[in-house]
């Protein structure tokens, strides 16, 4: 860290970035809750029951957006750990690291109830379906990226060699995908076809964006909480964190 | 331009010939677990049939993940690889010569002996000649994917078991096509396919995975 | 209520899906709280020895 001259980068950002990420918390904090609200209110008494699944089916009001959300973070996470690792931004290695734990949350949260949906529908928790199976390895993508972290004790290090692993990850993950896709469609043994519904109707349609909506604010506001966390830790002892915390009650 | 990568390459089997255990320990393992699979399952015939494809893959891919901690481990110790980036020339290039004597010595041995273990679990001879021709096109492709695993796990406590996680999801898209393939066979239709996309992934693999161990290297030296 | 609780028989499933999201969503955010709270405690005491040490 010789170069003096971007000393301004290294406080003076993180601060602002601190500062914007605290004012800007409490709204999507708010919009989730609202949107939570709303999605759980028409999910779960107003969307009719499905003629074909019965009530079963209001659990692809939660998969669904958790599975997109996974997905979705880990191509996040791999963008700002590219960002960190090749222009040295401090806050993009701050997100990638921040959007990990949650990315991880939903992957699980999309295989564990897509497992208490296929019990009552397949009549099994578990097949082996090609997105399932993708999941599954996404989770693990996940794991193995926030083990590498955490078993790197330099903090420069660590951020780099798992920005490498989150770009290796987000190269394989269409591979994957299109592998197992091939390998499942090869063994059509069992007679399950994991098809979506054709046409859906209007309601269950809006409630299911409002709760993918909900899941995104959500991410946002918790993946900014955890970057301040993140970026407190990395700077406690600069003097805009003491400045700061003059301010803030705990 | 390619002397010193020869040299090295003749180095590294030079080495390896000095201490042929490594090698036979990594045939020995992957000899054992094929052999533990009946015991665990039974010994009827068709029944290992059907299972040997996965049985001999995943077998394989263990092995190979096994040795991938010694890739750099040794040179890293003694400080060969600080060396190394100091040469004129790019890591990417070394790091590839060194990926090849590493299968030379652990992959190819694997290919050898497929064969023996492919008759203990009842294979055809064609079936044999597939499954040898995607363990040559797929355990490259092992070593290549395993060297960014192992160059990130340099220097690190309990890096064998770190080095697993990290590599053993993105081993599924090989382990589909190469099982996939003799599984093909198996059931009269053509490998072609499977080898194609193998060989391409292979190819995919030899000029781009080089480069992102080669970051990994000088990150963990840095 | 008894009806709506009952999910049309698949109770297990559909509230299995929903409260164990609700609950991993909730223990998520606890667990962010209490590592800024003990960071936060941490800062505050390194400045406080801060100021006695300044002052002795």
């Amino acid at each position: 860290m010789s170069e003096r001259g971007i000393q301004w980068f290294r406080f003076t950002a993180p601060a602002n970035f601190y500062d914007l990420a605290g004012r800007l918390i409490p709204w999507f904090a708010a919009l989730t809750i609202a949107l939570f609200g709303v999605g759980l209110y028409m999910g779960l008494v107003v969307a009719p029951s499905d003629y074909q699944q019965g009530d079963s089916y209001r659990i692809i009001y939660i998969h669904v957006p958790t599975a997109w959300m996974g997905m979705f973070l880990y191509v996040l996470m791999a963008i700002y750990a590219a960002i960190g690792l090749i222009w040295r931004i401090k806050i993009a290695e701050i997100m990638a690291k921040s959007i990990a734990p949650t990315g991880a949350l939903f992957t699980f949260l999309a295989l564990w109830t897509g497992a208490l949906w296929g019990r009552p529908t397949w009549g099994v928790f578990w097949v082996w379906d090609a997105r399932l199976t993708s999941m599954l390895l996404l989770l693990f993508l996940y794991l193995g990226y926030m083990a590498l972290h955490a078993a790197i004790d330099d903090r420069q290090r660590a951020s780099n060699a798992s920005a490498v692993l989150a770009m290796v990850g987000v190269v394989n993950v269409p591979i994957i995908y299109f592998s197992v896709h091939w390998w499942n469609t090869l063994h059509q043994g069992a007679s399950i076809t994991v098809t979506e519904a054709p046409t859906m109707a209007m309601i269950m349609f809006v409630t299911l964006m409002i709760m993918v909506l909900a899941t995104w604010v959500y991410s946002i506001a918790v993946v900014l909480a955890r970057a301040r966390v993140e970026l407190l830790e990395r700077e406690r002892t600069a003097r805009w964190v003491q400045e700061r915390l003059e301010g803030e009650r705990r | 331009m390619f002397r010193p990568l020869l040299a090295l390459l003749r180095r590294d089997l030079t080495l390896a010939l000095r201490r042929p255990q490594d090698a036979l320990t990594v045939v020995g393992f992957f000899v054992v677990v094929v052999a533990l699979f009946p015991l665990g399952i039974g010994p009827d015939p068709e029944f290992l049939r059907s299972l040997a494809p996965g049985v001999l893959w995943v077998a394989a891919l263990l092995a190979v993940m096994l040795s991938l901690e010694r890739l750099f481990s040794d040179d890293y110790r003694d400080g060969t690889l600080e060396q190394m980036l100091l040469v004129p020339e790019p890591l990417g290039l070394l790091v590839l010569t060194k990926i090849f004597a590493h299968w030379l010595i652990t992959g190819l041995p694997l290919v050898l002996i497929s064969p023996l273990l492919a008759v203990q679990l009842n294979l055809r001879p064609e079936e044999i000649l597939i499954l040898m021709a995607a363990l040559l096109l797929g355990t490259p492709i092992l070593s290549l994917i395993g060297a960014i695993g192992a160059a990130l796990t340099l220097g690190l406590r309990g890096g064998g078991v770190l080095i697993a996680l990290l590599i053993l999801p993105l081993y599924a898209p090989p382990l589909i096509l190469g099982a996939g393939a003799v599984d093909a066979v198996m059931h009269g239709a053509s490998a072609q396919a499977h080898l194609s996309l193998l060989g391409a992934m292979m190819v995919f693999a030899l000029f781009a995975t080089p480069w992102a161990t080669a970051a990994a290297v000088r990150i963990m030296l840095d | 209520m008894m009806e709506f609780l009952a999910m049309g028989g698949y109770a297990p499933y559909v509230w299995g899906s929903y409260l164990v999201m609700a609950g991993l969503l909730v223990v998520e955010m606890l667990q962010l709280r209490f590592r800024r709270r003990s960071l936060m405690d941490w800062i505050r005491r390194m400045a406080r020895l801060r100021v006695q040490e300044e002052n002795q």
